[in-house]
């Protein structure tokens, strides 16, 4: 077996014997006579997590042990759920988590795009910004030389390798590690400008400030580049608030919600849309349920606190309404209050059609093709046009190319 | 009324489904404690194959007189099945959707005949 040492030398290692490894202790013994006197060690370790298959069964309660064995027995990580990963997918009700690892793809071809082709493909979806999954957590890491080095490894591998492979089906906005405003500046000015880069995502599940002057030098460059911020949301058991929360459901419906209101606050209380007027914008995975709430709560308490945002010449909402939301997951329950949230937050414009293919809550077009109260015109938008005016995508055919003249969203 | 050819008897066993495709239209026919149950594949959330995930049991929380909570249960009674895509959970018996129950998948009729079962489509 190889191993990879310092600088990519390759070093060719016998396979793990734990009785070899530890020959010169074995000399210790005999040499110290070990065997004539009675040693306890009163602390070793096994990896449990390799015998899950067996363990998980024992547990006592059948519905938390659907949900630890989740329909596979084997390749759990763990099962402290700081990651969202732990129950998503309801104990394998959603089947395509439990079976991912057997899908087969053709060899030759990088897997990832490969998948992405099928699931644009089934739902006649052109073009897709491409998001991490594990990584939505880079935030938490508590080294930020590791986030930075973790951020630059996944961004080049992006732009290297899976991205010009998608022969432009995939686009992406790069992770950025904000925990290091040099990093970030120096990512943005390596990674800018490479093809299938629509511009950066912070991810939110953090709390470091928006608004912090180490920062801006990021936006600026992002601005001076055309290139567009996105803050992507994410849940986190581990938040301290969250901790009283008991069931998956409630972590999720509240923590993606409540990253993305925290960053969008400090956004736009800080004056951040007058500063950079130019940067677009986008909050995406949060829904859309919170954007009305957070337009009245902020023009509510701005009335009466101007002294605190200062920079601000027009009302909060307003400044939420330069900004791009993606749909998903979009809350259908209230149709009424979801017509007026598209109202309230000019949707028509500001509003991105987003699947989060494969997560369990995806959203289909139809989520948006189908709704009554929209016009043609907002559809082409949302579904498409809009994203491909900010990110100048070209129309794959004649009819859609007809198309996005005929809405004004023709760019490229 | 026509009727689509499901399976012999013998060979739709208790926890096995047969998914049935009569021109646009899919049909999921269940074989649940020695009863057939036939409804729409198409799920009334956003149109996944509603009868192609998991049947389990329904999960209850049980509680004790004073309130306090005794945990989560499967039910000895009432078996779901599971749209793959989300999660949306109906019940074996009625189609209805768990969460709420307004939501129902369209039914089918299964009649058997001789040792062959039919759904009526």
């Amino acid at each position: 077996m190889e191993m990879i040492a310092e600088r990519g030398r390759r070093v060719t290692v016998e396979e793990l014997n734990t009785s070899k490894l530890l020959a010169h202790a074995r000399k210790q013994a005999v040499q110290r006579k070990y065997d004539d006197l009675l040693i306890v060690d009163c602390d070793a370790h096994h990896y449990e997590n390799e015998n899950y298959g067996e363990i998980l069964p024992f547990m006592e309660n059948d519905v938390l042990r659907q949900l630890s064995i989740g329909g596979r027995l084997s390749g759990r990580r763990s099962l402290v759920p700081s990651q969202a990963g732990f129950t998503q997918d309801m104990g394998g009700r959603v089947t395509r988590y439990p079976l991912r690892a057997t899908e087969k793809t053709e060899p030759g071809r990088i897997r990832d795009v490969q998948l992405g082709e099928r699931w644009m493909d089934a739902m006649g979806v052109d073009y897709s910004c491409l998001f991490p999954t594990g990584m939505l957590n880079i935030g938490l890491h508590p080294q930020k030389e590791m986030e930075a080095d973790l951020c630059w490894a996944y961004n080049r591998w992006l732009t290297e390798k899976v991205l010009p492979e998608s022969n432009g089906r995939f686009y992406s906005a790069l992770c950025l590690p904000f925990s290091d405003p040099d990093a970030s500046l120096r990512q943005v000015e390596t990674f800018g400008h490479r093809k299938g880069v629509s511009g950066f995502m912070v991810t939110t599940v953090r709390n470091i400030q928006v608004n912090d002057n180490g920062l801006m030098k990021v936006y600026r460059a992002m601005e001076e580049r055309g290139l567009a911020l996105s803050f992507h949301s994410g849940p986190n058991w581990q938040e301290p608030v969250f901790r009283a929360c008991n069931r998956f459901i409630s972590v999720h419906a509240l923590g993606f919600s409540f990253y993305n209101i925290l960053h969008c606050t400090n956004w736009v209380i800080n004056g951040m849309g007058e500063r950079f007027p130019k940067l677009p914008v986008i909050w995406i995975e949060a829904g859309l349920a919170w954007i009305p709430f957070l337009m009245q709560r902020l023009d509510h308490e701005y009335m009466m606190r101007p002294s605190e945002a200062p920079l601000l010449k027009k009302k909060p909402s307003d400044y939420m309404r330069d900004m791009y939301y993606s749909t998903q997951p979009i809350e259908i329950q209230d149709r009424e209050a979801m017509e007026c949230t598209f109202r309230m937050m000019n949707a028509e414009t500001q509003l991105l059609y987003a699947s989060d293919y494969p997560h369990w809550d995806f959203d289909l077009p139809s989520t948006i093709f189908d709704l009554p109260f929209l016009s043609e015109k907002a559809k082409h938008n949302i579904l498409g046009g809009t994203a491909a005016r900010l990110f100048k995508l070209p129309p794959r055919n004649e009819k859609q190319k007809q198309n996005l003249i005929k809405y004004g969203n023709l760019a490229a | 009324m026509p009727e689509k050819f499901v399976a012999k008897v013998a060979e739709l066993k208790d926890g096995e489904r047969r998914i049935i495709f009569d021109g646009d239209n899919e049909i999921g026919v269940f074989c649940h404690a020695d009863q057939f149950y036939a409804y729409s594949n198409f799920c009334l959330h956003q149109g996944g194959p509603a009868c192609e995930g998991l049947t389990i049991a329904k999960v209850e929380e049980r509680l004790n007189p004073d309130k306090t909570s005794r945990g989560l249960y499967f039910s000895g009674e009432d078996l779901n099945f599971v749209c793959p895509w989300h999660g949306y959970e109906y019940d074996m018996k009625t189609g209805e959707c768990i969460s709420d129950r307004r939501l129902k998948l369209r039914r089918y009729k299964v009649v058997q005949k001789g040792d062959e079962i039919y759904v009526v489509t």
